[in-house]
């Protein structure tokens, strides 16, 4: 091969070799930045749970009215807009582009709906005197791990709606094609998975009995 | 089998890994409010969280249709890292039973 063609990526066998993956660079580079994503979110639980354990007189304010059903409902949303993603990049893989442009578009609509109940059940804490570093129950760091884990949470969930309807729209003009919206989906199915770990840690081991 | 029929199969697969998935954390909310507290909870709640995790991952993410390297790849790196960060438990339970009067 010429030096032009080595310049314009070309393979040549012994100089560069085939993806390991057998996937897209922009899906590779997506799999990392999620599982790196992981390792942060593990890291603020990790710290979450160091914190609880060291404070005899933890907070357990969460009554099933109506903070857990809240919950419920905002898992539900989430659950469900991973669903309609899910049929978003069926749909656009299958080249039937309004609809995945639709889909696309009621994954996001889920997603301001889980965002705006979120930001509801914060003010609700913030009513009751629930601050970064006091509250009326307890150990004072309790505001501060909360709104650290659920407010990098919510700053995906809110982070993906602006993408997603980036992606959508440009999609919709022609700039970016159906792997795009699915790579942007792996992303959307993540935030749905770390939601499955925050309920728990963050909400169900601190209900008010 | 046509296109459409093995997508309308694979879309049945996704409604029913779905449903499992808000099963699972319906299933979170009932433990949540049985007798059990503390640690068995907590290990019991993050048990039902993996599981979740790992559908999500498995079918919703598509990672078992890809190639094999690419989960090897990922995941043990990631369970390596997370695990090693449970080394911290220990200086927690100094903290609570050690501070000074």
């Amino acid at each position: 091969m010429s030096e032009a063609g080595l310049m314009m990526g070309g393979h040549v066998p012994g100089i560069t070799e085939e993806s390991p993956f057998a996937i897209p660079s922009k899906k590779l580079v997506m799999w990392l930045f999620i599982m790196s994503d992981a390792v942060t979110f593990g890291a603020l639980l990790f710290a979450y749970g160091y914190v609880k354990n060291a404070s005899p007189d933890w907070p357990e304010p969460f009554r099933f009215f109506p903070s857990i059903v809240n919950v419920m409902l905002m898992t539900f949303i989430l659950v469900s807009s991973s669903l309609t993603m899910l049929v978003a990049t069926r749909a656009a893989k299958a080249g039937n582009k309004a609809s995945g442009i639709r889909w696309t578009f009621i994954t996001v609509a889920g997603g301001i709906l889980f965002a705006l109940l979120h930001i509801r059940e914060w003010l609700g804490l913030i009513r009751e005197g629930v601050r970064l570093f006091q509250n009326p129950w307890g150990s004072p760091m309790f505001g501060a791990t909360f709104f650290a884990i659920t407010g990098l949470h919510l700053t995906h969930v809110i982070g993906g709606v602006i993408v997603l309807t980036v992606v959508a729209l440009g999609y919709k003009r022609g700039r970016y094609n159906s792997g795009d919206i699915e790579i942007w989906s792996l992303y959307w199915h993540f935030v749905d998975l770390v939601w499955m770990f925050v309920v728990p840690m963050v909400y169900l081991l601190n209900i008010s009995r | 089998m046509s296109t459409t029929d093995k997508m309308s199969s694979t879309l049945k697969t996704d409604i029913i890994v779905y449903g499992c998935i808000l099963a699972l954390s319906g299933l979170q909310v009932v433990l949540a409010y049985q007798h059990a507290q503390g640690t068995q909870l907590m290990l019991r709640m993050l048990v039902v969280a993996m599981i979740q995790a790992g559908l999500g991952v498995m079918y919703f993410m598509h990672l078992r249709d890809e190639k094999r390297n690419l989960l090897l790849a990922l995941i043990p790196a990631t369970i390596f890292v997370l695990l090693m960060m449970n080394m911290i438990w220990s200086d927690s339970f100094r903290l609570l039973h050690m501070r000074p009067k």
